[in-house]
């Protein structure tokens, strides 16, 4: 009873619906550290010119797999004597924009997919989910590779195969999230209101599916960033001498005896960004979901 | 706002519905020969296997002002024909006419849907948990491109016992059951309807919420010149609120009529054992008739004939090769039933006696 009339006493708020879902996220320190460390992230990648660090293609040949806490190589040399510190902040550049783009445009295409298969039903859902389904016959490492090698060696092929590997489960997920949404009654309320289907999917339904597509999609980035790390090790993604998390940890791999610290921090990277990269979206989903 | 107020805008929301065009002697909708069938596929290709005759032949009247009561088991057929009428689903085959005109000719769908509105039985499921109260309210409106939707929403609002100031701001979630309906009642009067089909819309409030909610509705009906049809298996909701009874059995009607005169003497063996099943406040006035027992038939391979033959007790040769039409039992204001036992010509050999009741 004294919860309730807390709310009755409340003053009502004229905030629209994403500005409670940001004043929610503000309350939840967990999401905010890992934003931070994202912002961090990506900031440092894109202002890395800017950031006085040695040239990461430069190698030498007496300084090489030095350890981490050399003087003049705060984090260490690489196996070509390449500063890490200067390679693990350019290679975010690459790693993060072929770790985050595939999913984002897999992300926006998937949904659409979805939303319309899951939407209309009958015989649009069917030839939309059969097609989708062909792809869930490769495994998804074999697709990758697969698409890449007929399109050929290049960041933006394996930007484009990373991308069709990624559209089948977004599709499947916003399919079977949409056509739940879709059979509850205030979809029926507000067909019967007259509104064209386009009004309904995005004043009903777009609200409704997209945190549990964004979730998932969120925990796509580090299978992706993964991915990616593997073209470029069979050559058909980025190429050495680029920096890249997944390049480099693939190069080190043969340095792990010599300096296992050393071998890890590429892979330290990729797990920081990706754990955070999950966190932020578990905080965004109970931001997004009133109920809480 | 004040009393004079909320007139006012009452006012000007009636003027911008939908026009009567057919003058009050015009029936608000009259349906023919209404059907629905569902496909039942299976097999590799899908193919479709049998069909659910859901709604077979419907056939009946709303007069203006008038609400009209549709009752039966689950799975009768009433909802299909709620959603039939609302253009949800998509009618087979039969005609609707609204006001004198033919939803499909000289009505589409859209225009149609400014003039019937649907309240659902799930309150919760019938609200957008991420839209609040008063922008569930006002989609329609907006939709329909009528004048300041959300003003129209916190008049409704005050009109259905909910005060604009606390509520409008408020998710479904936050607010109970009883409200919720409410909330659905001012949604689906927003767009200014002029018949109002209610499935179920009480049936999920408790005693005391469901009365404060009925009687809401049976003002609005006066204060907006509403004309409902009201879909509900309690029968005695269906009685205070009715003018006219319709019941249903395995999608066509068996009887209709006036609420006394249902309530007096049910013609249809159907009705009667469905009316039997009703306990009696009398602890005196037990029940006589014998319930029906038994589950309805399959309805993708409904029972030839009169479709309650399987389940009647007075079931003849006649019944189970000839379907019995609708007939106007004579001095009875209307009252029709489908029963060859009304029929002195159907051959059915207790056909006309009234002493076997």
């Amino acid at each position: 009873m004294a919860i309730a009339e807390t709310i009755d006493a409340a003053p009502a708020q004229r905030s629209g619906y994403w500005a409670g879902v940001a004043s929610r996220l503000r309350r939840d320190p967990v999401t905010m550290i890992c934003l931070a460390v994202l912002a961090l992230l990506i900031l440092s990648a894109i202002f890395a010119p800017f950031l006085g660090l040695q040239d990461p293609y430069k190698g030498s040949m007496i300084a090489r797999l030095k350890p981490i806490g050399t003087p003049g190589h705060p984090l260490g040399t690489d196996e070509q004597g390449r500063d890490m510190l200067a390679r693990l902040i350019y290679g975010g550049r690459l790693t993060l924009f072929i770790g985050l783009m595939p999913v984002v445009l897999a992300f926006f295409v998937g949904s659409i997919l979805g939303i319309v298969a899951g939407y209309a039903g009958g015989m649009v859902n069917t030839v939309i989910m059969r097609t989708v389904d062909v792809f869930f016959a490769f495994p998804s490492v074999l697709l990758a590779i697969a698409i890449s090698g007929a399109l050929g060696a290049g960041i933006v092929n394996s930007l484009v195969s990373l991308t069709i590997v990624f559209i089948p489960p977004l599709t499947r997920v916003a399919e079977a999230v949409t056509s739940g949404v879709r059979s509850l009654d205030y979809i029926d309320a507000a067909r019967a209101s007259g509104a064209s289907a386009l009004t309904v999917i995005r004043v009903h339904v777009i609200g409704n599916v997209l945190s549990p597509i964004f979730v998932y999609a969120t925990s796509l980035t580090s299978v992706c960033m993964i991915l990616a790390a593997g073209l470029s090790f069979l050559g058909i993604g980025v190429r050495p001498p680029e920096p890249e998390w997944g390049l480099m940890l693939n190069t080190l791999r043969s340095a792990i005896y010599v300096n296992p610290w050393l071998s890890a921090l590429p892979g330290l990277m990729i797990f920081i960004t990706s754990l955070c990269l999950n966190l932020v979206s578990d905080g965004v989903r109970s931001a997004m979901n009133v109920h809480d | 706002m004040s009393m004079t107020d909320t007139l006012h805008d009452t006012a000007a929301q009636t003027a911008e519905g939908l026009p009567d065009k057919g003058g009050p002697a015009q029936p608000l909708l009259i349906v023919k020969d209404m059907q629905k069938y569902f496909p039942v596929r299976g097999g590799i290709f899908g193919r479709t296997q049998a069909m659910v005759q859901a709604v077979d032949g419907v056939s009946f009247e709303v007069k203006k002002g008038e609400t009209l009561g549709i009752v039966g088991e689950s799975g009768c057929g009433k909802s299909t024909t709620a959603r039939l009428l609302i253009g949800l689903t998509e009618k087979d085959s039969g005609e609707i006419i609204f006001d004198g005109q033919g939803v499909g000719d000289s009505l589409n769908l859209r225009d149609l849907r400014r003039g019937v509105q649907m309240v659902f039985q799930d309150s919760y499921a019938s609200l957008n948990p991420r839209l609040t109260i008063e922008e569930s309210i006002a989609f329609g409106a907006r939709v329909q491109g009528l004048s300041d939707p959300i003003g129209r929403a916190h008049s409704l609002m005050e009109r259905v016992g909910l005060a604009p100031e606390r509520f409008a701001q408020r998710y479904p979630h936050e607010v109970s059951g009883g409200q919720r309906q409410r909330i659905n009642i001012a949604r689906a009067l927003a767009m200014s309807p002029r018949l109002v089909v209610l499935d179920e819309a009480v049936s999920a409030l408790d005693k005391s919420v469901e009365a404060q909610v009925l009687n809401l509705l049976a003002d609005l009906r006066e204060e907006f010149g509403l004309t409902y049809i009201f879909i509900s298996h309690d029968l005695n909701v269906v009685r205070y609120i009715s003018d006219r009874i319709l019941v249903m059995y395995l999608g066509e009607v068996v009887e209709v009529g006036p609420v006394v005169s249902i309530w007096e003497d049910q013609a249809h063996p159907y009705t009667r054992s469905l009316f039997s099943a009703m306990p009696s406040m009398d602890p005196e006035n037990r029940t006589k008739t014998p319930p029906l027992t038994g589950d309805p038939p399959n309805p993708i391979n409904p029972p030839s004939g009169c479709r309650f033959h399987t389940r009647c007790r007075f079931v003849d040769t006649v019944c189970k090769e000839k379907a019995p039409a609708l007939r106007e039992l004579p001095g009875r204001g209307g009252h029709c039933a489908a029963c060859h036992l009304h029929d002195p010509d159907s051959g059915h050999d207790k056909a006309g006696r009234e002493d076997i009741w």
